[in-house]
């Protein structure tokens, strides 16, 4: 067997499977390919799941994601990969079948962190959003008018799912644990600008609350919430936006280092075993990765980030049919945008990895701004409101540990810039890691130089 | 020869017709210091980086040394500069009120509805050259037929063109960066030409007030701008850059198209045989032959260091475009024209917050004209190759092109 031939199969038929299918083939991998998905979709988009589809721009079936080229392979679709042996080599099946392999790829990606209460969730009503059927169903109760909506979670997904519902003209309440939407992911500051937006238009936002429970009217239909303040709500509509759970429950008693936070995986995508030791045949890539990231002082990353997921499959599928001298890390940093509120949120880099920020464009005023994040004195992220057009600049800043607080004037925003704790809730994360940068823009020139070492 | 003189050979007429060895000398240095102090960038990736830099300026009020300074002549008048040369969030501002009355999400149906008319402006003016037996692509078809197109989207009469013809030569010809003839003059012929143009533009936007029609300037003139920070004035000074800007261009892109294409017989006849494929085309004649050269009006706010040189704040900065075009770190065989060369991330309409506000209407005007002037002409042949070209190095295309052929088909 070499490189380009054997056989291969992909477990996870969504973005990353679909993206290192395509470039399995793209890199001459002429051998059997084999991608089993559990859901009975052909590959699909999920951004488009919160935001135009829930609004009726997009129908439901148009959501198919483009094939970048024909993908000769078998596609076991409705099936679920329920085991992993090792050993023998085999992917077990739902429908019974063991699926023999050369090498392996792991794209099973995270499902929505269910309600935790069954006899609760099971309420009419109640509802999250990831797949293509949560959307159609939400969509069917929009368009239904309830007279009220509850979104539990104000991240990125929950916060989008507002602004939907004041799109339509719904009343919504937002319930969030924090003390502000988005403050996991962006930090404090920006939390509070996302607040005001939330607020001015016509959200019912409510922080550092959680819900307690959901109450049905007798019959099965959620009725009302309540929450831990004391207050109780009558809502029609519950959407569940509280995160994602990783599908790693198959690999279970395989022998990888999988659980609840991932499957890890070195810069090659190659996954770890249990005793954190490299496989050769194994391959992680998308929302399901752990994965150290130089630039983070090789902390493991695990994102849950459209971007991502292509870039790291295209790193894995080059990985698995290239020799060890050819093979390429993945450096690419991470990005994630979000639109909600007619505002166009894009995220370069790690925010939470960072003890200031300080904007550096625009005005906050406004709502166009970019905002620059650091770390021990160093450009570690960037965020800007409807000012994306500038991120590649600072990405580029990033990959150079350029210093922190940037010192140079920029168009219509001359003059020191002011820096802002961070204010992100979980600094405990934080280290003390190398610096590094990374070089090269081909992606077989990308490397890392050590900048300062650990002290 | 030294790199120095690069700006200066460039500009010399005498490389009009083929400026491209000196870009391919321009690329071998990342940043090449011009006699009078100008850095010229002509490789792909740092032009690239250069668009999307907060510290580089469209300003020209940043540049540290007045007298090297290209012309800013709006400000000696009073007026205020255009958008294309304001930096955020003034250029922001302005170009988001524009764009409202141009593009979606306010505006969607702008370029499409104007597309429709399209085919009918250019069958007209393929039908006026029946009985002829040689054309010159330039006057009798690239120069009316986008400007028949601006004039339509702004709403300026048809029968005005020719005053805005002489004054739009006046404003391109005071932009050329060269140092032959004289300077001054030119400015102020420039400057003279933009007044009036400006006080004509006001007239139109005046009739416009209040009893709006189906054309730009109606949308402008009737928009709410009362909190937007924007003066009246700025419409005018913006209506005659979108004049200005929405067809100079054009027409280049349209001339130098025939002129690539009748170079390269066999993509003529593929594209005849297959006009499915022109947008690719186009994109393509963006990259080989662009109409803009390069940007002049770019300076540094601070010490801006690329490819690990340093370009002193406040200095003149160019970006040659057309040279990141023939970038072969960038595209593969870059002399050769290939409409169907994959990824192709031309610079021909710039990039960043200045990116091209037109080029939706000049990709489809390009598309629509090439595809109706290949199909029509039978047998197009070049008169003289090459062209007689303009005089000016950064707007650059043919001054004439003429071409033979044996009949027009229906
Ligand atoms: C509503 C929504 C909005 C989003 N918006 C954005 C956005 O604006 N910007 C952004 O950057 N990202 C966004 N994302 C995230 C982005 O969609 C994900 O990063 C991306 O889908 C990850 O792709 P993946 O292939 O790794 O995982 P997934 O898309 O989760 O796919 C994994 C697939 O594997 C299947 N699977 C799981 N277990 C098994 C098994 N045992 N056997 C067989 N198959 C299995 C699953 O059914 C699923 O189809 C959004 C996500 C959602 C849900
Ligand atoms: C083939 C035709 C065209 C080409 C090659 C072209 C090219 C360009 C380039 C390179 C820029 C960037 C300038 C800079 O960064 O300094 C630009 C800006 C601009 N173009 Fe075009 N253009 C074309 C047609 C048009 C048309 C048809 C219009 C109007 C309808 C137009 C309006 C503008 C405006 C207003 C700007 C300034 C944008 C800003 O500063 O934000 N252009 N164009």
């Amino acid at each position: 067997m070499t490189g380009r031939d054997g056989r291969i199969v992909v477990v996870g038929a969504s973005l990353a499977g679909l993206r290192a299918a395509e470039t399995l083939r793209d890199e001459g991998f002429t051998g059997s390919l084999t991608v089993v998905g559990e859901e009975r979709h052909e590959p699909y988009d999920r951004p488009p799941l919160s935001k135009q589809v829930l609004l009726g721009r997009v129908p439901p079936d148009h959501v198919a994601l483009p094939a970048r080229r024909p993908v000769d392979a078998d596609w076991r679709l409705g099936v679920r990969a329920t085991g992993l042996d090792l050993e023998k080599r085999l992917v077990r099946l739902s429908d019974g079948a063991d699926l023999p392999f050369d090498r392996l790829l792991v794209a099973t990606g995270v499902r929505a962190r269910p309600w935790p209460d069954e006899a609760q969730a099971a309420l009419d009503g109640v509802v999250g959003v990831r797949t293509l059927e949560d959307a159609r169903g939400l969509l069917e109760r929009l368009e239904a008018g309830p007279r009220r909506v509850l979104v539990i979670g104000a991240g990125f997904t929950g916060s989008e799912m507002a602004s939907v519902c004041r799109e339509r003209g719904l009343d919504v309440v937002v319930a969030e644990r924090g003390g502000a939407p988005l403050i996991g992911a962006l930090g404090g500051v920006l939390a509070e600008v996302a607040a005001d937006i939330q607020r001015a238009h016509g959200v019912d936002l409510r922080c550092g609350v959680t819900v307690t429970a959901l109450e049905g009217d007798g019959r099965g239909r959620l009725a009302r919430a309540r929450l831990s303040d004391g207050a109780a709500l009558e809502v029609d509509v519950a959407v569940v936006a509280l995160g994602a759970v990783r599908n790693t429950e198959w690999l279970a008693g395989s022998g990888l280092a999988a659980g609840p936070r991932g499957v890890a995986c070195d810069a090659g995508c190659h996954a770890f075993d249990l005793n954190g030791v490299v496989t050769d045949d194994v391959f992680v890539a998308g929302d399901v990765a752990r994965f150290p990231h130089p630039v983070y002082e090789y902390q493991l990353l695990a994102l849950e980030h459209w971007g991502n997921a292509v870039a790291q499959a295209e790193v894995a599928a080059h990985n698995m049919v290239s020799p060890g001298v050819r093979k390429r890390p993945h450096l690419s940093l991470p990005a994630f945008w979000s639109s909600q509120f007619g505002v166009n949120i894009k995220s370069l880099g790690v925010p939470s990895f960072a003890d200031e920020v300080a904007v550096v464009q625009g005005s906050v005023e406004e709502r166009r701004f970019v905002a620059v994040y650091g770390y021990q004195g160093r450009v570690t992220a960037a965020v800007a409101f409807d000012q994306a057009m500038w991120l590649d600049f600072y990405g580029r800043l990033i990959e150079a540990a350029a210093p922190f607080p940037p010192g140079f004037d920029t168009v219509g925003r001359p003059g020191k810039p002011e820096v802002l704790p961070a204010d992100v809730p979980d600094p405990a994360v934080l280290s003390h890691g190398p610096t590094v940068a990374v070089t090269g823009h081909l992606p077989d020139e990308r490397r890392v130089t050590l900048l300062r070492p650990p002290g | 020869m030294t790199t120095e003189t690069l700006l200066r050979r460039i500009t010399d007429y005498g490389n009009r017709a083929d400026p491209y060895p000196l870009y391919e000398e321009l690329r071998a240095t990342p940043v090449a210091r011009q006699e009078d102090g100008t850095r010229l960038v002509g490789t792909y990736r740092e032009i690239l980086h250069l668009l999307h830099d907060p510290r580089i300026s469209s300003d020209l009020r940043n540049r540290r040394h007045r007298e090297r300074a290209a012309p800013d002549d709006e400000d000696d008048q009073g007026l205020p500069p255009a958008f294309l040369k304001l930096d955020p969030p003034a250029h922001d501002r302005m170009r988001r009120l524009f764009m409202r009355h141009f593009g979606p999400p306010h505006s969607p149906r702008r370029v499409s509805a104007l597309g429709e008319e399209l085919p009918g402006i250019i069958t007209g003016l393929v039908d006026g050259l029946a009985g002829r037996n040689r054309i010159d692509v330039v006057d009798d078809f690239a120069y009316p037929f986008p400007v028949t197109v601006i004039c339509r989207l702004l709403g300026v009469p048809r029968e005005d063109e020719p005053r805005f013809h002489v004054w739009a030569d006046a404003v391109v010809a005071s932009i050329d960066p060269g140092p032959e003839e004289n300077p001054g003059e030119r400015r102020r012929a420039g400057q003279q030409a933009k007044a009036e143009m400006g006080l004509y533009m006001s007239g139109l936007m005046a009739d416009r007030r209040g009893s709006p029609r189906d054309d730009m300037l109606s949308g402008l003139v009737n928009d709410d701008i009362a909190d937007s920070g924007v003066e009246p004035v700025e419409l005018v000074t913006n209506s005659v850059l979108l004049f200005v800007a929405g067809h100079e261009t054009t027409v280049n892109l349209i001339a130098n198209g025939m002129l690539t294409l009748l170079r390269n017989p066999e993509v003529l006849a593929d594209l005849r045989a297959a006009p499915a494929a022109m947008p690719q085309a186009v994109e393509e004649l963006l990259r080989f032959e662009p109409p803009v050269h390069m940007l002049t009006q770019r300076t540094p706010l601070t010490d801006v260091e690329i490819a690990g040189v340093v370009i002193p704040e406040g200095v003149p900065l160019s970006l040659v475009l057309a040279s990141g075009n023939r970038d072969p770190q960038r595209f593969t065989d870059p002399d050769r024209f290939d409409p169907w060369r994959p990824d192709n991330q031309h610079l021909g309409f710039g990039g960043g917050v200045h990116g091209c506000f037109g080029a939706p209407l000049a990709r489809l005007e390009a598309q629509l004209a090439l595809t109706e002037l290949i199909r029509r002409l039978d047998s197009p042949r070049l008169a003289a190759d090459p062209p007689e070209y303009r005089r000016n190095p950064v707007l650059r295309g043919p001054r004439r092109l003429l071409v033979d052929f044996d009949g027009m088909r229906p």
